[in-house]
């Protein structure tokens, strides 16, 4: 296909190279996060979880229609339930209900694909809702400010940190910072309980959990403020637990760079230190810190339940938390579901990236993947 | 054989290395102790047992070393009981049946009141109730009337508890009525020898009262004790069994799965490799943990369905692109072409010559791998999804989170077993990182 393009338009502009490598990247994720969704319902559905849902939301709505329906309050409630079954009995086949799995297993798919996540058992959004897909929504923002942040410190400091020591190599800042690398062997929850005990239990000095003081600040510079500070340990906790391990990566990514002949002929020709830095090693190196900083925020995004219970962070992980412990079952189908399209969205935001960093995708060469 | 003795020796020049390998060693060492020592369904009824089990416990009692570095001492638990140790308990004979003196004599030279004291009662009789009648003596000579009653054949008598005590203690707490100097305040802590006397009456031969007495203090062992009174040390000792076998066996699954898919695909290339590099990508946005969850939540919480789960997410997982782009490498290699013109099958040549040729690839991934696994027991214990049956570490963080340690003070609760898991952790990959140089030699220094 890359060949193809190379042979046809040549003279591409690097803009619409980037958008088309996205739009194919764009689809062959959305095939993908398809068969994963389909996958999440298969497991889902092995105990008949998906389905129960579906008969509980009928039933709600056969009873509730039958309830407010002007010409029928009068009947004996025996006649009521007749008409409830007979509605019931109607929509399960409406819905497919009564259809084998491999047919059901579709409707599912889209109804998740469309977000169409069905009610609660007994959870609720802050506005009483019990619709699954408001419930999840509404803890989206404060998920995605929380690892957002977490993850572009995580990115810059690593980045910033990996070429200076790369620079630096074998002295003793170097060595000691290799020799941290072991620490990111625990995950982002673990260093979360350490500095709650520290900053939290013994000092005191910032909260234990929580995303603002309660009741939230009035002025908007007071509630900033609180939100940085409830802000400063999960990401710390986070930042702590991948760190090391990134600036060791990184740092080997530069390293062997930096070797390269064309670095040594750009000294060569006495060219400035950060020219070189900046052009000839840290340009090329770019992408593959990119794909390695993928796996990375992946990786982080799947501590997220455990980090926002610990913190007591109100985000979707939580929310996961919340409906494992009273067995929501729409809930805990529902999160996993949008956990699903968050790592798809993720992986695509940093395609995009890759491929404005890559000058294989800006300028149309071949592609060996 | 002799590669992998030269290895191991140049292992020892690193001293990271070794550090890791003791620890490893230690663990193991722990680990085959444990399961001898306490057995896995007493670990199971002793971690599940109530107050009848661990009655003689104090309730969140930090370590008793802790004591050490305290410059106020607090009180250990201290248990006496006339069945087992002799000399307590004197029996004469009287008119009817048997007159019993118990004596108890302790030494109590904490700076701290204990929290609880407690007299469990217990009683052979033939026809009437045995009569008990206790007194509390003080180091200066005082003699304090506690309580007399008829008793069962097992009876608690929790002094803290008795309120008519208290009331003629003037209405102060009774451990401070028992224990205070006389008119301190704020109330000192009398140091010196207490006794606790029971005198009982039986009214028919041959009947018997026996008598444990016990001074809850607030430090208890070598790792405290939870909310439960359980003795923390038996999910501690339980958890690095289980976190090793976890780690070790989920990084064997994972590792070993990923390296033959990756061979598989690279060697017959085309529509295989394709397929098999799509699966990955699916694989990668299928979330995780959530997906455990899931099947914790809905089918089984027992910690063989969670690790076949974690394996089976696990097999198209990123490993394979590593080892893909050494096989690549290798797959060009002479030998390789050599091997086929002799007219090696597909089989014969992945397994003889493509995967034998990662094995340095392969080991420091997977030591590097066991504390990840390791860590994600625990993360679903601390999601409230751990083993039902096993103590585990996981399960000590779960059980002092919700229960408050941070907020409380509790901090031993926290700390023992975070502090189990990080040595864990650093030790397998302080020694993954040391192999990772000494197999893959083009790395090192770098």
């Amino acid at each position: 296909m890359h060949e193809k393009e190379k042979a046809v338009k040549p003279a591409d502009s690097t803009l619409s190279r980037i958008l088309k490598y996205s739009g194919v990247r764009l689809v062959s994720l959305a095939i993908t996060v398809v068969i994963g969704l389909y996958l999440t319902i298969l497991i889902a559905n092995m105990g008949g979880y998906v389905d129960q849902i579906r008969k509980a939301g009928i039933e709600l709505d056969a009873s509730t229609r039958v309830a407010s329906d002007p010409t029928m309050r009068n009947l004996s409630a025996a006649v009521k339930k007749q008409r409830i079954n007979a509605i019931i009995v109607l929509e399960e086949h409406y819905y497919g209900l009564d259809q084998p799995f491999l047919v059901r297993s579709f409707t599912y798919l889209s109804d998740a694909i469309t977000l169409n996540l069905g009610r609660a058992l007994q959870m609720t959004s802050n506005s009483g809702s019990t619709q699954v897909r408001l419930i999840l929504l509404e803890r989206l923002p404060p998920t995605l400010l929380l690892f957002a942040t977490a993850d572009l410190i995580l990115f810059f400091l690593a980045l910033f940190a990996a070429l200076a020591l790369s620079r630096q190599y074998g002295s003793f800042i170097d060595k000691a910072l290799i020799g941290l690398t072991p620490l990111s062997s625990a995950p982002g929850w673990f260093y979360g309980i350490f500095l709650i005990l520290i900053f939290a239990s013994i000092f005191k000095l910032l909260p234990f959990g929580g995303m603002t003081d309660s009741p939230p600040p009035a002025g908007r510079f007071l509630f900033i403020l609180s939100l940085l500070k409830h802000l400063a340990l999960p990401v710390l906790a986070i930042t702590l637990s991948s760190i090391f391990l990134d600036i060791f990566t990184w740092r080997t990514f530069f390293l062997i760079y930096s070797s390269e002949d064309y670095v040594d002929m750009a000294k060569a020709k006495g060219l400035p230190a950060n020219e070189i830095e900046s052009r000839y090693i840290l340009r090329p190196t770019l992408p593959t810190i990119i794909t390695s900083f993928a796996l990375l925020v992946i990786g982080v995004w799947t501590g997220a339940p455990i980090l926002e219970t610990i913190f007591n962070w109100p985000g979707l992980g939580r929310v996961l938390y919340q409906a494992v412990s009273e067995f929501d079952t729409p809930v805990i189908i529902g999160s996993t579901v949008i956990f699903s399209y968050l790592l798809a969205v993720t992986v695509f935001l940093l395609d995009f990236f890759y491929a404005l960093v890559d000058p294989r995708v800006k300028i149309g060469g071949e592609k060996n993947t | 054989m002799r590669s992998t003795l030269k290895n191991l020796d140049e292992l020892l020049h690193y001293p990271s290395a070794v550090i890791g390998l003791v620890v490893v060693l230690l663990l193991v060492a722990v680990s085959i102790y444990t399961v001898i020592a306490i057995p896995y369904q007493t670990a199971i009824n002793l971690w599940r047992g109530g107050e009848e089990t661990w009655y003689r416990n104090p309730k969140n009692a930090a370590p008793a070393w802790t004591n050490f570095f305290r410059t106020k001492k607090l009180p250990v638990t201290l248990d006496f009981n006339t069945a087992t140790q002799p000399g307590l308990k004197t029996v004469k004979p009287s008119t009817l049946g048997e007159s019993f003196s118990i004596n108890i004599p302790f030494d109590f030279n904490y700076d701290a009141f204990p929290n609880e004291l407690t007299v469990f009662f217990t009683s052979q009789y033939a026809s009437k109730l045995p009569f008990v009648a206790l007194a509390w003596k003080t180091p200066d000579g005082r003699t304090i009337r506690l309580q007399n009653f008829s008793i069962t054949n097992s009876q608690n008598y929790r002094i803290t508890q008795d309120a008519a005590l208290q009331v003629r203690l003037n209405g102060v707490p009774v451990t401070q009525g028992l224990f205070a100097v006389p008119g301190s305040n704020p109330p000192q802590v009398l140091k010196g020898r207490y006794v606790l006397q029971i005198l009982g009456v039986t009214f028919d031969k041959g009947d018997n009262i026996d008598a444990e007495f016990v001074s809850y203090g607030d430090l208890y062992g070598l790792a405290g004790t939870d909310y439960l009174r359980r003795d923390l040390m038996v999910a501690l000792l339980w958890g690095t069994p289980v976190a090793l076998a976890f780690g070790l066996l989920a990084a064997v699954g994972t590792t070993f799965t990923q390296m033959f898919i990756a061979a598989v695909s690279t060697w017959f290339g085309g529509i295989v490799d394709t397929l098999i590099q799509r699966i990955t990508e699916v694989n990668l946005v299928l979330p995780f943990l959530p997906i455990l969850i899931m099947i914790g939540t809905f089918y089984s919480r027992s910690i063989w369905v969670i690790l076949t789960s974690v394996i089976v997410l696990s097999i198209f997982g990123a490993g394979i692109k590593t080892f893909r782009a050494v096989f690549m490498q290798t797959k060009e290699a002479p030998y390789i072409e050599a091997a086929r013109a002799y007219g090696a099958g597909n089989m014969r040549v992945i397994v003889r010559y493509l995967i034998p040729r990662i094995i340095p690839l392969l080991i420091p991934q997977f030591v590097v791998l066991i504390p990840s696994f390791v860590f994600l027991e625990a993360s679903l214990a601390v999601l409230g999804l751990g083993d039902p049956t096993l103590p585990t570490w996981g399960k000590i963080i779960d059980d002092a989170y919700t229960n408050g340690a941070l907020f409380q003070g509790w901090y031993y609760w926290v700390l023992e077993p975070s502090a189990l898991l990080m040595i864990t952790g650093l030790a397998f990959s302080m020694l993954g990182f040391a192999f990772d140089r000494i197999f893959n030699p083009r790395l090192r220094g770098q």
